[in-house]
Parts: structure tokens; sequence; C-alpha cells
């Protein structure tokens, strides 16, 4: 079956958003984890507890986001090649931070040394730390505009550098993903864990739930003066992808059309504080299994918010308006498309099913008796 | 016009990282397997050595398969990052089988990485011997999806330039995925990952066997190493990528660089041993040749020529100028004008727009270059002899020194006599060489496509970003500090648990526990 183009277009703007979704629901967690990781654990056993409760899973937690990436290469080819090409440094730094979370939880303890654990511990914080707040700090950007322009052979020239990319707005949303992925991890962590540790990630829970809900209030109050951009010219959502064909203009608070128009969306904001109230309250009840789950719709939220204010666009340039990435203009042939389309609706609920089974068979609490009896075996 | 310096750095970045890569991949991609035969044994004969055995080698593939995970986050968005003119122009087709990689292979590999390291306690044997085998057939996909992309840049079939959007786009999907050079690649690369991890097994096994440890331990391992890895060796070397050369005029060009077949020969050809390619006069000095054995292994018969690249140039100057004219043609396209006949026009020119596009390097008015740049272009047409023919006689020697080694080891294992010291000194000593032969492998395979990144389509330095030397500078150093570190520590993390050996599973029946030394 082949579905039209301007379809799968919009199919493929909500795949890509539940593939990143699919990320900062999982590997967030993780990330957060990472942050937390030498606070909450204050001596080597509390710590192997803490990496043990995701030890298992990390991994193909981890692959939402290569995926991610991979299906951003194949449908949006051209927001692929902007946006890694525009935001190289931080995307570098990313990369370089995580690299050292498959060696930290690999080889952390695997040798007795205090030393050695003691500045893996180290690694895995940054490991977390630099990921979560740059996840951030891209979406921050890509609602400003990244200033690139597109020649006539649809090659991409880079127009910035890399302070421009740590400007004040992309540095809050840089706060708000990392408060939120901290929570995230605080929430899980509490489910996963007893005793001292369940009780300090119970209390950095609550702190980092107050956070997000704060920041993200902020942010949203931004919006209201930030410049959003707009399409001004006829749209073809069938048309070839050529970003080049299109005028846009920009102006304060563009990004908020979307919600002018369909009133109804602003259920999705109103999601996220809603579910993280409640996340917030059953923590401190001690319900933190529950508690996950409205914490995801937290992450799930926040992320979707900033899509359903950008949509149609993928990636504005601030310098020559024009040059814009849409969902209109820059995907994937029909083709393409439509076969990958298919493959991800296979595969999806296949991984999502094998995924619940590990974790199915992983459940239970991680104690302290549990590391010194898999002393060799756990990480 | 973007700059040599940045071209020949984001080369250099993509060639560093790529070749990192491939220092895990080939283990992870055969120990996963051999893991997998391991505990299959277990399950069959029911004996806690083959269990041991699994849980030992498992350790050793953790260790690895750490820096894989690393290092392969790096190729996933390197695309992007150093190569965005390549990102867009062949996003369509190229990206579709990285995306499916993920979906398929990399889920699986490391969602069920992690119970086989810790669900031996929560699953069922037959549970975890099902959750050892998905592994391995996770990293066994994942090499198939990167091969047929990989496979595409070589032999980019099924998929046509559309003007409108002024890239490549898939035209049969099929096409893509039963390409023949990715087909010869896949089969070729996998088999080079089991003969690493044989080798790998082998030469551990021989060292506790020289140092009289754990006997029982490291004799089996050294007979399924054995066995395995020789049929592992014969299949690399069989199934050579010999069939993949018939399609395309630059995997000729690579084939007549591999053996410096300067011009058409009589057919049978004849194979050149050794000798000095001399890219200027087109001779190879001082050159021992067997007769026949090229046109042997290149053509499967002795009457088919294997076209030099005398040839090659000549027919590529008709291709250039082929290419001008397209060129030319799509500009007025994609200035706007749009009549049936024009595009007609571009139709028919258009497979040659690549070979117009190299014309980029020395002009940027492809249309009416002159006959001097004409002439450079045709030179820069075909990729440098000398390093493609010594990479391809060591990658060659490497495969042949590992079937003499397999041989003598399964000879060994199956008859206690053979058990000498120098076999097992061999089989320690010659660890190396599957490492060297993977990674001249990629040499040839990626230097042999030059000047293209995708063949006849895309030309290499028209793939690259826009970025600053400074920009590369900085991150190619980045990188190669990091992975020097991190190549440190995985060394000496590998070498302590070899020297422990299955002692560090603390089982208390293996050397160590037995008064041997202490055990961490
Ligand atoms: C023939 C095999 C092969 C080749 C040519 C490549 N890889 Fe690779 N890759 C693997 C075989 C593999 C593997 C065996 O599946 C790895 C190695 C260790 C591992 O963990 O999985 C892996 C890991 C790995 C990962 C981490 C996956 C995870 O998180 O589990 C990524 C993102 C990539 N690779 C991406 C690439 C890209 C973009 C390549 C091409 C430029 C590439 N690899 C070449
Ligand atoms: C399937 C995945 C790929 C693998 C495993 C791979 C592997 C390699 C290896 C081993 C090298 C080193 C050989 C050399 O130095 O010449 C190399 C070089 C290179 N590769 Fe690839 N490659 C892959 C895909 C790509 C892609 C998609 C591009 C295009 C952007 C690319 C562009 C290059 C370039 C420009 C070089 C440098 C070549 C040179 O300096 O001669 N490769 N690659
Ligand atoms: C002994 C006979 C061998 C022959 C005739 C042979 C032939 C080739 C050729 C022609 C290529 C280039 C393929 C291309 O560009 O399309 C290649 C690539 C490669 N070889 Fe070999 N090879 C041999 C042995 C080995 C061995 C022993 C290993 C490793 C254990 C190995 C690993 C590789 C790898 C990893 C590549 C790059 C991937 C690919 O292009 O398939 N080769 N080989």
């Amino acid at each position: 079956m082949i579905f039209d183009y301007e379809t799968l277009r919009v199919i493929w703007w909500a795949l890509l958003g539940a593939l990143l979704i699919g990320f900062a629901v999982t590997g967030g967690f993780d990330l957060g984890v990472g942050v937390l990781l030498p606070f909450v654990g204050k001596n080597d056993d509390e710590r192997r507890v803490i990496l043990n409760a995701i030890g298992p899973t990390w991994e193909g937690n981890q692959v939402w986001f290569v995926t991610a990436g991979g299906a951003l290469f194949a449908a949006w080819p051209m927001a692929y090649a902007v946006s890694f090409s525009g935001m190289y440094f931080a995307l570098l730094l990313t990369l370089f931070a995580m690299f050292l979370r498959p060696l930290g939880f690999d080889y952390r303890s695997k040798l007795p040394s205090q030393k050695w654990r003691y500045n893996w511990d180290k690694a895995l914080f940054v490991g977390g730390f630099i990921p979560a707040l740059i996840f951030g700090v891209a979406f921050g950007n890509l609602l400003t505009g990244i200033p690139f322009q597109l020649e006539n052979d649809l090659r991409i020239v880079y127009l910035g550098g890399f302070l421009d990319l740590l400007n004040p707005f992309a540095l809050l949303s840089g706060m708000v993903s990392l408060s939120l992925f901290i929570m995230h991890g605080a929430v899980f962590l509490q489910i996963k864990t007893e005793g001292k540790v369940n009780q300090r990630a119970k209390k950095v829970g609550f702190i980092a739930i107050f956070l997000t809900l704060f920041l993200f209030a902020l942010a949203g109050c931004w919006i209201y003066i930030l410049d959003g951009y707009h399409i001004t010219s006829e749209i073809f959502p069938n048309g070839p992808s050529n970003p080049l064909t299109k005028f846009v203009k920009r102006g304060p608070g563009l990004w908020l059309d979307n919600y002018g128009h369909f009133p109804e969306l602003w259920v999705v904001p109103a999601a996220a504080f809603i579910s993280g109230f409640i996340a917030m309250v059953l923590s401190r009840i001690n319900r933190p299994g529950t508690a996950f789950i409205f914490s995801s719709i937290t992450v799930t939220a926040v992320i979707l918010t900033a899509g359903c204010s950008m949509f149609p666009f993928l990636i504005p340039s601030s310098i020559s308006l024009n040059s814009s990435l849409t969902v209109w203009d820059s995907s994937s042939s029909q083709g393409t498309l439509n076969v990958l389309f298919w493959v991800t609706v296979i595969f999806i609920p296949l991984i999502v099913v094998y995924t619940s089974w590990v974790f199915h068979v992983l459940r239970g609490k991680i104690t302290v008796e549990h590391i010194k009896k898999n002393n060799h075996t756990a990480y | 016009m973007i700059s040599e310096g940045v071209i020949e750095l984001s080369r250099w970045q993509f060639a560093v990282t790529s070749l990192y890569h491939f220092l895990f991949v080939p283990l992870t991609i055969g120990l996963s397997f051999i893991l997998a035969i391991m505990e299959s044994t277990y399950l069959m004969t029911g004996r806690e050595i083959y269990k041991d055995m699994t849980q030992f080698w498992g350790k050793l593939f953790g260790i690895n398969f750490a820096l894989g995970v690393t290092t392969g986050l790096t190729m996933e968005f390197q695309f992007g990052m150093n190569w965005s003119y390549f990102s867009h122009y062949v996003g369509d087709v190229f990206g579709a089988p990285l995306a499916i990689e993920g979906l398929m292979a990399f889920f699986m590999e490391s969602t069920f990485v992690g119970l086989f390291f810790f669900g031996w306690d929560k699953l069922t044997k037959g549970q975890h011997l099902v959750v050892t085998w998905l592994v391995a057939l996770g990293s066994n996909f994942s090499a198939l999806w990167i091969l047929v992309a990989n496979g595409w840049m070589q032999n980019p079939v099924g998929a046509e330039f559309n003007f409108e959007t002024m890239r490549m786009e898939v035209s049969s999907f099929e096409a893509l995925i039963f390409n023949p050079a990715a087909q010869v690649k896949f089969v070729h690369t996998v088999a080079a990952g089991y003969t690493t991890a044989s080798a790998f097994v082998l030469g551990i096994s021989a060292y506790y066997m020289l140092k009289g440890r754990d006997a029982a331990f490291s004799q089996r391992s050294f007979t399924i190493a054995a066995g395995f890895g020789l049929a592992a060796v014969l299949s690399v070397i069989v199934l050579g990528d010999e069939s993949g050369y018939t399609d395309g005029e630059v995997q000729k060009a690579k084939l007549a660089a591999i053996e410096a077949e300067w011009h058409t020969e009589e057919p049978p050809a004849a194979f050149t041993l050794v000798g000095l390619p001399d890219q200027e006069a087109m001779v190879t000095h001082h050159a021992i040749k067997i007769p026949w054995v090229l046109g042997l292994i290149g053509t499967r018969s002795i009457d088919t020529p294997i076209i030099g690249l005398s040839e090659i140039l000549e027919n590529n100057r008709v291709h250039i100028r082929n290419g001008m004219k397209a060129y030319g043609l799509l500009q007025e396209l994609r200035s706007g004008k749009r009549d049936d006949e024009l595009i007609e026009a571009f139709e028919k020119v258009k497979k040659d727009l690549g070979y117009g596009l190299l014309l980029k390097r020395y002009t940027e008015n492809v249309v009416d270059a002159t006959e001097e740049q004409i002439e450079l272009a045709v030179k820069y047409s075909i990729p440098r002899v000398a390093p493609l023919f010594w990479t391809f006689r060591v990658m060659v020697a490497s495969g042949f020194i590992m079937l003499i080694v397999f041989v003598v080891a399964v000879i060994a294992s199956s008859i206690r006599k053979c058990r000498s010291e120098w076999v097992l000194k061999i089989s320690l000593y010659s660890m190396p060489f599957p490492w060297i032969a993977c990674e001249t492998g990629w040499f040839v395979a990626e230097f042999g496509r030059q000047p293209w990144t995708i063949a006849e389509v895309l030309p290499t330095f028209l793939s690259a970003s826009t970025l600053t030397e400074w920009d590369i500078i900085l991150s190619l150093s980045g990188y190669i500090a990091l992975y020097t570190v991190f190549l440190f520590i995985e060394m000496f993390l590998m070498m302590k648990y070899i020297k422990l050996g299955p002692s560090s599973l603390h089982k208390n029946r293996y050397h160590f526990e037995l008064g041997g030394g202490d055990v961490s």
C-alpha cells in the first residue's frame, strides 16, 4: 500500500517525534541517573546499586538516539545535513561525552581500585550531564533558527560559530531538558532502589520536578516575545523537496500561531504541568511506579509542545529565511518514505515488545546485598 | 568551493574514525557467534565447562563491545557533520539502510546484550541461549545493512538523479538490497569477522596451553576456534570480492589498480605478484608475473579480458564530455526552464552528470572547461595505484598466513601428538594478522573508489561540509586523543582479564584459585 506524499510527510514528522520521545523517555532516565550518580550514591556500594539499576538496559535505550539519527538521515536528509553540520561542535561535544558511557558502565567495576572507580563515576556524570543539557540547547536553537543558507545546487553554507549556539533562549531550553531528565532519572531510581539511595532520589526528584515545571513555564512565556517563523507563500504539500521555492517571514510570537488556530493544542503543554504535579505527589507518597508513568507523560508533552509550535518547520534559517526547512520541502522521496514507513510499523512494536520483556525479566529492586552477592558479575 | 585542506582533513577524519571502529567490529561479529556456538554446546552436553567458556569469552566480548558501540556512535552522525552535501545528495538512498540497521539490528543487539550478561540466573537455560543467538544475529544484521549502504556507494544501482530536488532518489529498493556489490561485501566481511574472532580465541587458548593452565578449558576453546576459523578463512578467500567487479566503470578501475593492470592484456591476464607501480609512466617496474592467474581470479574464465587503466581513462574522457553537456542542461533546468525537450535531452545524458561534476575541481564553469582542464579531470578519474597495489597484497598475504595457521591448528586439535610448542606459538603470534587484513581490506575498498564517494555519481571533493580547516583540526585531534586513551584502557583491561583467564569467573575451579596466585 502506498500513501500520498502529504500524508507520508506528516507521518514521518510524527515518527521522528516518536523516536525522539522514545529516546527521551527511556534513554532520558539513564542520562538523569548518570548525572545523579555521584550525588545520590555516597559510597562504592551505593553507586553500584545505582549503576546496576540501569546497567542491563541503558544500552538498548541509547539505540533510540542512534535510530533517531538514522531515521532523520533517511526521512529528512536535508535536515540531517543542516542540523549536524550546523551544530558541529555541539554534536561533537555530545558525542565525546557519550563515549564515556559504554566505557564507564562496562569498565568501572572491572577493577577493584577506588581511584579507578571514582574516576569513572566522574566520567559517567559528564556522560549524562552534557548530552542532557545539549539536547535542550539543540531544541532551543531550532526554535530560534540556525544561521545557514542554501545555494542553488542545494549546498549548505553555515555562517555561524559555536558561540552562537549558546544564546540565552537555547541555554534556558538546555536547563529545561537537563532538569527534565534528572527528574525522570530520580523517579526511576526511586523505583529500583531501597533505603538511603531511595530516600535521596526521592528528595532530588521533588526538586527536579519543581524546577522543570518552573523553567518550562519560563520558556513558554519567552515564546510570546521570541521571533517565530511563518510560511507566507502558497504551500505544496505534495511538491518535490526543494526548500528554495517558498517565502518565509519572521516575527515575535509567530511560534504561537498553531496554538491560535487550534486551541485544542493547549492540552499538550497543560498535560506537561498536570502530569508533572501528579508525578510529584505520587513520588512523595512512595508510589514511584505510577509516578514514573506520569513523569514519562511530562517528558513526552514537553517535546510535543515544541514540536506543535514549530510545525511545519523543521529547521528555520535565521539568516536566509527562505532557506528554512519544512515538513513540505525537505523530506525524502515518496517511495523511500513509504518503504521506511512499513519497516517502522513492523519493527517499532516488535522493539517495544521485546524491550518490555527484558525490563520484565530484570524487574525488582537492586540492593546492596544483591551487589555483594554478584560482586564479580554486576557492574 | 570548499578548500583542499578541508577535504583532506575530512577524509582523514573519516578514515581514522572508521578504521578505528573496525578494530572492534570484526571481533564483535565473530565472537558473538562463537559464544552462541559454545552455549549451544553447553545445552546439548549439559557440561558446566561450556558455560564457563561462554562466560569467560563473554567477558572479553563485553570489553570489546563497549568500544564498538562508542566508536559506532561517531560513525552514525559524522555523515551529517562532515559530509553534509553527501548527506543531502544521497540521503534518500543511503539513509534508508542506515535507518533499517538501527531498527532491525542495533536494537536487537543492544537490548539483548544486557540480558546476556545479567540474565544468567533470571532466565532458563533455553531462554538464555536464545538471547545469545539474538545478540549474534543482531550484530550480523547490522553488518548486512551497513554493507548494503556501503555497497551502494561502490555500485550505485536502483537510484536516479532528480533535477528538481537536486539529488539521487531510490527507483528500486529491490536493486538496492540485492546489489551484487553489497552481497559479496557482506559475505566477505562477516567471514572476515569470524576469522578474526577465531584467531583471537585460538591465540589466547594457545597461550594458556603454553603456560600449562586450565587444560580442559583451553583445549576445548582451541578446538572450537580452529574448526570455525578454518571454515571462516576458507570462505574469506574462496568467496573473495572478485565477482563484485562486473558492474560499473569504477569497480573495474579499482580492480585494474589493485593489479596494476595498466593496459588491457590478451586474456587470461597474468598476475603481478610484486613490483613497483609507476603511475606517470603507466608501467610496473621489476614486476614478477605469474601467467593466467589474474584472469582466472578476476573473471573466472580464460577468455574474458580484464580492462586496463589506459582504456578506462579513454572511456572516462568520453564520460566527462557527456557530463559537461549534462551539467549545462541541468543549469538550464535549475534556472526554471521546463520544456519537455530540455528534460528529455537531460535524461539522455544525466548518467554522466557525475563526470561533469569532476571538472568542478578545476573550474566553476563546467560547461566551457578547456581541453587542459578536461585532461586534468581524466587523469584524476582513477585511483592512485601504488597504495592499492600494496595494501591489497598485504591483505591477501595475511589471508594465506591465517589459512596455514588454521590448517595446522585443526590438525593439532585432533591429533594430540601434533600439539607441539611451536604450533601453539604460531597460533599465539599470528593473532594480529586478521586485523591487518581487515584494515587493509577497507583501505582497498574505500581508497580504490576514489575520486568518488558515490561511484560515478558524486566526487569526494564535493561531498564535504562547509566547515573551516580549524574546525576539523580541532575535532580530529579530539578524536585521536580520546580514541588513543580509550585504546590504552581497553588493551589494559583486555590483557588483565586474559592473564587471569577463567579464574576471573570465581568458580573455584581454575588455575589461580587452586593455589596458582592471586585473584582480584
Ligand atoms: C561489517 C560491519 C560493520 C561496519 C562496516 C560498520 N559497523 Fe558499526 N557496528 C557494527 C558493525 C559494522 C557492529 C558489529 O554491529 C557493532 C560493533 C560493536 C557493536 O557494538 O556493534 C557496531 C556498532 C555501531 C553503532 C553503535 C550501535 C549501538 O549503540 O548498539 C553505530 C551507531 C554504528 N555501528 C554505526 C556505523 C556506521 C554509521 C557505519 C558506517 C559508516 C558503521 N557502523 C560501519
Ligand atoms: C559503510 C560504511 C563505511 C565504511 C566501513 C568505510 C570505511 C572506510 C575506511 C576503512 C577508510 C580508510 C581507507 C582510506 O584511508 O582510504 C575510509 C576512507 C574514506 N571514506 Fe569510507 N567507509 C564507509 C562509508 C563512507 C561514506 C558514507 C563516505 C562518504 C561520505 C566515506 C568517505 C570516505 C572518505 C572520504 C575516505 C577517505 C578516503 C581517502 O582518504 O582516500 N566512506 N572509509
Ligand atoms: C586471501 C584472499 C583475499 C582476497 C582475494 C580478498 C579480496 C578483497 C578485495 C578485492 C577487497 C576490496 C573489495 C571492494 O572494494 O569491493 C577486499 C576487501 C576487504 N577484505 Fe579481503 N580479501 C582476502 C582476504 C581477506 C582477509 C583474510 C580478511 C580479514 C580477515 C579480509 C578482510 C577484508 C575487509 C574487511 C574488506 C573491506 C570490506 C569489503 O570491501 O568487503 N580479506 N578483500
